[in-house]
């Protein structure tokens, strides 16, 4: 049977990881390179580079950033950040990317994810979507979680995966950065909307938290998360064991 | 030296580092003296079966492959690569595949439980059904990851292991000194590194 998947993610701005990451073993923490080797080695399933670049002169630091990660990294790399034409999709995925994800960018042309996906396939887009409860509905945000698009969010993912998303990366900006677990709610909605595989991000704090997030909506493929890996708090070897231990299937 | 053949269907710079990761040299070519040099071939691909199985004639490389194949050459074919051994393809219509393997290439929900999202995309584990060298290193339970919406259907004499989703898939194949994989093994971490170093040591 197909395995839930762990999925750290790691935020570059000009070359360099940020948020604090402290690993004893690891010499540069902020090395995204030697980061994502550390966790491709710990037993993680997929890694994701979010490019959080200012300035357009510093991407070429990220493909670079992009293309040594897949010269030593042999698992799934989705990348994500300022994807918002097909040229941005060819740029990164020459660089050894395997699925890009959009964002703000598909919400402003919805089409990109039709052009993306008739030339990569469908298995290459990734929809994310931040999301937001606002006066009873879900709502979508852009720019990084920082405004409100009107667009109800069930809707839209429905139309994200009719345009060819192939798999829906569902952020809760209520449940994020609060360490008290996914929006289960929320996850449980989307997963009835869609038939493509659905990633939980936003509110892991601790392990219990996976364990929790799979029994109560056990059709979410994959649980992503940043902080919680970065700073140890979970680990990913002691999560897995945590979760077989609860009769789920994981690839150790 | 292992050629990937380069039939300008998709991202090979994953196959070529994986191959300098094990310490094989591997050139990505669609040159027919290259191919015709090299002591192994993998045929890569990603996207829709008639596409790529077009694209393969167009190029005339569809013949290359087969001669060099009829030689004994040891030959390896990729997720969509490995659909292409086939006789046949189900996806978008009906199109002749390369019919090294007999059998037919068809969608999924034909053989997996209703329900179940498609495509099977993720780490699933396989189950070996019959000694192959490139498995020498895959102990079964091992996990591959896996992108596809259709599956070989095949004799069980070519299927060398399968993975469980809702139903048996083919998960790889062998006749002769032709094999396919499935799943990604250039994006399967260590077992998957380790099939292609066994590839690279069997002998024609």
């Amino acid at each position: 049977m197909i395995t839930k998947r762990i999925i750290p993610c790691l935020d570059v701005r000009d070359g360099r990881v940020v948020k604090g990451v402290n690993f004893k073993s690891l010499s540069d923490v902020s090395d995204p390179v030697a980061l994502a080797e550390y966790y491709t080695e710990s037993g993680a399933d997929e890694l994701v580079f979010y490019d959080i670049t200012a300035s357009y002169e510093n991407r070429a630091l990220f493909t670079d950033i992009l293309a040594r990660t897949a010269e030593r990294v042999f698992i799934p790399l989705t990348v994500g950040g300022g994807i918002n034409s097909v040229e941005d999709f060819d740029r990164v995925l020459k660089c050894g990317a395997d699925k890009v994800s959009v964002n703000s960018g598909a919400i402003r042309n919805p089409c990109l994810i039709r052009e993306a996906s008739k030339k990569y396939g469908d298995q290459c887009v990734v929809l994310s979507a931040d999301i937001k409860r606002v006066g009873g509905e879900f709502r979508v945000f852009s720019k990084g979680g920082r405004e409100d698009t009107g667009l109800e969010a069930i809707a839209w993912i429905k139309r994200g995966v009719s345009l060819g998303a192939g798999e829906v990366v569902v952020n809760s900006i209520d449940t994020d950065g609060v360490k008290g677990g996914f929006d289960t709610e929320l996850l449980r909605l989307v997963c009835d909307a869609v038939s493509v595989p659905v990633i939980a991000s936003g509110g892991a704090g601790c392990a219990e938290d996976f364990v929790k997030l799979w029994r109560e909506v056990p059709d979410v493929d994959a649980g992503l998360a940043a902080s919680v890996f970065h700073f140890g708090e979970v680990k990913i070897p002691e999560l897995k064991n945590l979760l077989a231990e609860n009769g789920m299937s994981v690839r150790r | 030296m292992i050629a990937i053949i380069d039939y300008g269907v998709g991202n090979l710079f994953s196959l070529r580092s994986s191959f300098a990761a094990i310490g094989e040299s591997a050139v990505v070519t669609s040159d027919e003296r290259v191919i015709a040099s090299a002591e192994r071939l993998i045929l890569p691909g990603v996207g829709a079966f008639g596409d790529a199985a077009e694209l393969l004639h167009s190029t005339g490389l569809d013949e290359v492959v087969k001669s060099e194949c009829e030689k004994g050459k040891p030959l390896m074919g990729i997720c969509l690569g490995m659909q292409l051994l086939f006789t046949e393809g189900l996806e978008y219509g009906s199109h002749r595949g390369l019919d090294l393997i007999g059998g037919v290439v068809r969608p999924i929900a034909e053989r997996i439980e209703p329900g179940l999202k498609i495509p099977h995309i993720g780490w699933n584990a396989l189950e070996i059904k019959r000694p192959d060298p490139i498995l020498k290193y895959v102990a079964g339970g091992d996990c591959v990851y896996f992108v596809h919406s259709f599956f070989a259907d095949t004799e069980p004499e070519f299927i060398s292991s399968t993975a469980e989703y809702g139903g048996t898939l083919t998960a790889s194949v062998r006749r002769d000194n032709i094999w396919g994989c499935q799943f990604h093994p250039e994006k399967s971490g260590r077992v998957g590194l380790n099939i292609l170093k066994a590839f690279s040591e069997v002998q024609a």
